[in-house]
C-alpha cells in the first residue's frame, strides 16, 4: 500500500521519492535487533542504526557467532541496517550493506529480496544501468510479500532503460495486481506510446481514466490521465474530445485546477466564451495563490469581453489587477522574510515538528513566508530532498551538542573513580598481598596430603594417621622406656612391661584403625576441598572486582579525547554544511518566489492593457447606444 | 519511477499546447493576443524550480551530508559502546527488555519495574510506541547494575482491555545475576490472551 502513495506522491508532483518501507513486522529473535526495529518504526533512525551497527559490530568479533542469537537472523539484520540507512537518506552506505548481502552465500529468496532492494536504492540514484544489471541478478524463488512489487519495479527499470516491449510485458501481467489498480495501466499506456504504439497507449490511458475506485490513490492516476488524454487532444486539435477527457477529472482532485483551466481552453477554442465561463468562474474563486486560479481570474473577463460584456470585463479586470497587486505584496514581503531568515527559523522549530500538516501551520508562523506559493516546490523532490537533510543536519548539531555533554559527565565520572579508588587501592592490594601469600601456603599444604595420601594408598603409613593424642602418648612412653631403660632397680622389669604393653596397645590401635583413618582422611580433604572452592570463587570475585575498579578509570583519556575531537569536528561540518543547505533552500524558494512574482507582473500588465481596452469598448458601446437613441 | 516517465511525456505535450495556444494569439486581438503571449510565457518559464541551482550542487551538498551523518553515526556507536563500558560493565549490568505478545492489540498505557523491592523506572507509552511495540519492536525500558547473586524483578502493567475498561496486572520473577550481562525480557499480554499477561524470558 505504502508504495502506492510513493507513486501517488510521485504523481502529483512529478518527482520520485522512495522511501524504504521498513518491514511491517520485525519478529526479531534477538532483543537488540528488536530494539533497533522499536526506534526505526517511531522513524528514529540514528538510534535504530546505530543500536544495530553496535550489535553487529560485537557479533563480528565473536569467537563462536553460533552462540549469539542473532545468528539466527544475521541475514535479516544486513538487510535492516541497511533498510535504515536507505530511510535515513544514507543511500551510498546502504548500498553497500545490502551488496554485501548480495554476494554472500544466502538463500535464493533472500538474494533476490535484496537485488530488489538494491535495484530501487540505484532508481533512487537515477542510476538506472546499474538498477538494470541489479535486477537481471534476480532469478529463482521471489518472497511473495514483495512479488508485484519486483515486477513492476522491474517494468519502471525497463521503461527508463528503453526496453519498452519487455515493460509493456510486465505491466499487461501487472493489470490484475489490486495493489497497482490504474497505475500499471498508466505505466502501460505511458510505456506504449514511448514505443511508439500510440494508439495501444491512448486505449490504455483511456481505460486508466475509467477506472472506478474509492481509493485516493486510483482516483488520482485516474484523473492524471484524463488530464493527460485532454492535453493530448488539444494539441491534436481536437478540443471537443479533450473537453470529454478534462471534464472527467474530479472537481476536488489533485489536478482539478489545471482540468479547469483546460477545459475552459477547450471552450475558448471551440468559441463557446459563454461555456469556458462555467469552469473558469468556478476556478477563479479558488486559492488565489494557484497558478491556475490567477491565470484564471484574466480567462473570465477575457470571456465576458469576447461576448460583448465589456463593463463586467472591464469590473472583473479591475478585480483581477487588486488580487495580483494584493499577492505580489504578499511575495514581496515572504521574499523579504525568506532574506532574513525567518524561513529556515520556522522551518526548524519545535512548534511545527508536533503537526503534521505543517507546512500549512508554517504561513502562520510571525513573519514567515506565505507558503502557499511555496507548495508546489516544496512537494518538489529536490526541495524535499533538501529539507530533510536540513533537519537531519539540525538533529545531528543538537545530538553533537549534547554528546560534548556526555563526555563532560563520563570525564567527570572518571575522575571521581581516580580520586576514589586511588586513595584505598594501596592499601586494599597491600592487603590482598598477605592474604594472597597465606592461601597460596595452604592450598600448597593441601596438596601436600592429597599427595601424601595418594602414596600411602599403595605403601601404608599408619604413623602418619596418628591423632595429636597419640602422638603425645607415644612420645611420653617413649621417652619412660629411655629412663628406665638402665633401671636395675626391682620394680624397672615390671615398669618397662608395662610400657612395652602400653605401646603395644597404642600399635594396636593405630594400626587395625588404619583403613577408617585413612578414609576419614579423605572425606576431610574432600570437606576441606569444598572450602578451598568457596576461597577460590572470593578470590576470583575479588581479582575481576579489582581489575574492574582499575578498568573503571584508567584508559579512557585517549579515547575520549579522540571522541571528543571528532565530536568539534563533526559539528563544525554540520554548521558549515547546515549554513549551505539552507542557503540552498533560500535560493530555491526566493527563485520560486521571484518566477511566481514576474508571472503575476507579466498578468499585472496584461490586465493593466485588457482594463483600458475593455472601458474603451465598453465607453464606445455606450456612445453608440446613445447615438442610436 | 513512472513519475518521471510521466513527466517527460506530460511536460512534452504541454510545450505542443502551449505552442499551440501561442499560434491562437496571434491570430487574436492585440489585448488579447499580449494576454495570452504573456500566459504562454509563464506557463513555458514554469518549468524549472530553480534555476542558479543545479542538480549536481544538490547532488554533491547531499553527498556530503551522506557523509557527515556516517561520520556521526560511527560517532553515537564508539559512545554507546563507551557508555555501556563505564556506566553498566557487563558484570554488573542488568537489563530489562518490554515485548508484547505476536497479535495482541491491548492498549499498553504505563509500565513500572521495581528491582530488589525498589522502584527504578516508570514509562508511559506514546501512541508511536505503543504501535511500535505491535509490529514487533523491542523497548529496553532498563539498564542498570547489581551484584553477582540472587534477585528479584517486579513489574506492574497498566492499560485499557477490550470496551476501555482498566487492565492492570502484577508479576515477580527471581533471576541469578553472573559475571554476564542479564538480559530479562518481559512479555506482555492483554486481557483475554491465551498467554500470560506478563511473562518473563531470561
Amino acid at each position: 500500500m505504502m508504495r502506492r502513495y510513493i507513486c501517488l506522491f510521485g504523481l502529483c508532483f512529478s518527482s520520485i521519492a522512495f522511501a524504504a518501507d521498513i518491514s511491517p513486522r520485525a519478529d526479531a529473535k534477538d532483543l537488540y535487533l528488536g530494539e533497533a526495529f522499536f526506534y526505526a518504526f517511531q522513524g528514529e533512525y540514528v538510534d535504530a542504526i546505530t543500536r544495530l551497527d553496535t550489535e553487529l559490530g560485537q557479533f563480528n568479533r565473536l569467537d563462536d557467532p553460533n552462540l549469539d542469537p542473532l545468528h539466527f537472523q544475521i541475514n535479516f539484520a544486513n538487510f535492516s541496517v541497511g533498510d535504515f540507512e536507505l530511510s535515513y537518506r544514507m543511500h551510498q552506505r546502504a548500498g553497500r550493506a545490502i551488496k554485501s548481502v548480495l554476494e554472500g552465500n544466502v538463500a535464493p529468496s533472500v538474494r533476490n529480496e535484496a537485488a530488489y532492494r538494491l535495484a530501487r536504492i540505484y532508481v533512487q540514484k537515477d542510476d538506472a544501468r546499474s538498477a538494470l544489471s541489479t535486477i537481471e541478478k534476480i532469478s529463482g524463488k521471489i518472497p511473495g510479500n514483495i512479488r508485484d512489487d519486483e515486477q513492476f519495479l522491474r517494468a519502471q527499470i525497463y521503461i527508463l532503460t528503453g526496453k519498452f516491449d519487455d515493460a509493456i510485458k510486465i505491466l499487461q501481467g501487472l493489470q490484475g495486481a489490486k495493489e497497482y489498480a490504474g497505475f500499471s495501466t498508466y505505466n502501460l499506456g505511458i510505456a506504449l506510446i514511448q514505443s511508439g504504439q500510440e494508439l495501444k497507449g491512448f486505449a490504455e490511458l483511456d481505460k486508466a481514466g475509467q477506472i472506478s475506485s474509492d481509493d485516493e490513490g486510483t482516483l488520482a492516476i485516474r484523473d492524471k490521465a484524463n488530464l493527460l488524454m485532454g492535453n493530448r487532444l488539444i494539441a491534436a486539435s481536437q478540443p471537443a474530445l479533450a473537453k470529454q477527457y478534462l471534464d472527467r477529472v474530479r472537481l476536488n482532485g489533485p489536478f482539478s485546477n489545471k482540468a479547469l483551466l483546460g477545459s475552459g481552453w477547450t471552450d475558448v477554442s471551440l468559441g463557446k466564451f459563454d461555456r469556458a465561463l462555467v469552469p473558469w468562474t468556478l476556478l477563479s474563486k479558488r486559492n488565489v495563490t494557484d497558478k491556475a486560479v490567477q491565470e484564471s481570474m484574466l480567462g473570465v473577463p477575457y470571456a465576458y469581453a469576447q461576448l460583448g460584456l465589456h463593463g463586467r470585463a472591464a469590473l472583473l479586470y479591475g478585480s483581477a489587477l487588486e488580487n495580483f497587486a494584493s499577492e505580489l505584496a504578499k511575495l514581496d514581503a515572504s521574499i523579504k522574510s525568506i532574506r532574513e531568515g525567518h524561513f529556515l527559523k520556522a522551518l526548524v522549530s519545535d512548534e511545527l515538528k508536533q503537526d503534521k500538516d505543517w507546512v500549512v501551520k508554517l504561513r502562520e508562523l510571525p513573519e514567515s513566508p506565505e507558503t502557499y506559493y511555496l507548495l508546489e516546490l516544496m512537494a518538489s523532490n529536490d526541495f524535499q530532498e533538501s529539507l530533510q537533510n536540513y533537519f537531519d543536519l539540525e538533529d545531528l548539531r543538537k545530538r553533537l551538542e549534547s554528546w560534548d555533554g556526555y563526555l563532560d559527565a563520563y570525564e567527570s565520572i572518571i575522575k571521581s573513580r581516580h580520586d576514589y579508588y586511588e586513595a584505598i587501592l594501596p592499601a586494599l592490594d597491600k592487603q590482598f598481598r598477605a592474604l594472597d601469600s597465606q592461601m597460596r601456603l595452604r592450598l600448597e599444604q593441601r596438596q601436600a596430603l592429597d599427595d601424601r595420601l595418594k602414596i600411602m594408598l599403595v605403601s601404608p603409613r599408619p604413623d602418619f594417621l596418628e591423632t595429636a593424642d597419640e602422638r603425645v602418648m607415644r612420645e611420653k612412653l617413649h621417652n619412660l622406656a629411655e629412663k628406665h631403660k638402665n633401671d636395675a632397680s626391682a620394680a624397672a622389669n615390671d615398669i618397662r612391661r608395662r610400657i612395652k604393653r602400653l605401646e603395644g596397645v597404642l600399635h594396636w590401635q593405630i594400626y587395625t584403625t588404619y583403613n577408617k583413618r585413612l578414609t576419614d582422611a579423605y572425606k576431610h580433604l574432600h570437606q576441606l576441598d569444598a572450602d578451598v572452592a568457596k576461597l577460590r570463587t572470593i578470590y576470583r570475585s575479588f581479582v575481576r572486582s579489582r581489575q574492574a575498579a582499575t578498568q573503571s578509570y584508567k584508559g579512557y583519556d585517549d579515547h575520549i579525547r579522540q571522541l571528543r575531537n571528532r565530536v568539534r569536528d563533526s559539528r563544525e561540518k554540520v554548521v558549515t554544511l547546515m549554513a549551505r543547505q539552507g542557503n540552498m533552500l533560500d535560493m530555491m524558494a526566493i527563485n520560486e518566489l521571484d518566477q511566481r512574482r514576474k508571472r503575476l507582473e507579466e498578468f499585472q500588465v496584461q490586465a493593466r492593457f485588457a482594463l483600458s481596452e475593455s472601458y474603451d469598448r465598453a465607453s464606445k458601446k455606450q456612445l453608440d447606444e446613445g447615438d442610436v437613441k | 519511477m513512472s513519475v518521471t516517465v510521466c513527466f517527460t511525456c506530460k511536460l512534452k505535450y504541454q510545450l505542443v499546447i502551449k505552442a499551440k495556444l501561442l499560434f491562437w494569439a496571434l491570430k487574436m486581438n492585440r489585448v488579447l493576443k499580449n494576454f495570452l503571449v504573456g500566459v504562454m510565457f509563464a506557463f513555458l518559464m514554469n518549468g524549472s524550480i530553480a534555476q542558479e541551482i543545479s542538480r549536481e550542487q544538490i547532488k554533491g551538498l547531499d553527498e556530503q551530508v551522506q557523509d557527515i551523518k556516517k561520520d556521526v553515526l560511527g560517532i553515537s556507536a564508539e559512545l554507546t559502546q563507551l557508555e555501556e563500558k563505564l556506566i553498566y560493565p557487563s558484570n554488573t549490568q542488568v537489563s530489562v527488555f518490554v515485548t508484547l505478545v505476536k497479535g495482541d492489540k491491548f492498549r499498553l498505557d504505563a509500565v513500572k519495574i521495581k528491582l530488589d523491592g525498589k522502584d527504578v523506572t516508570h514509562h508511559i507509552y506514546s501512541f508511536k510506541e505503543l504501535e511500535a511495540l505491535q509490529n514487533g519492536g523491542v523497548q529496553r525500558l532498563y539498564t542498570g547494575n547489581v551484584r553477582a547473586g540472587e534477585h528479584t524483578l517486579d513489574v506492574a502493567l497498566a492499560g485499557k482491555g477490550s470496551g476501555n475498561s482498566d487492565y492492570r496486572q502484577n508479576a515477580s520473577h527471581k533471576f541469578t545475576k553472573t559475571i554476564e550481562p542479564k538480559l530479562i525480557e518481559v512479555i506482555l499480554a492483554g486481557p483475554g490472551s491465551n498467554s500470560k499477561s506478563i511473562g518473563f524470558k531470561d
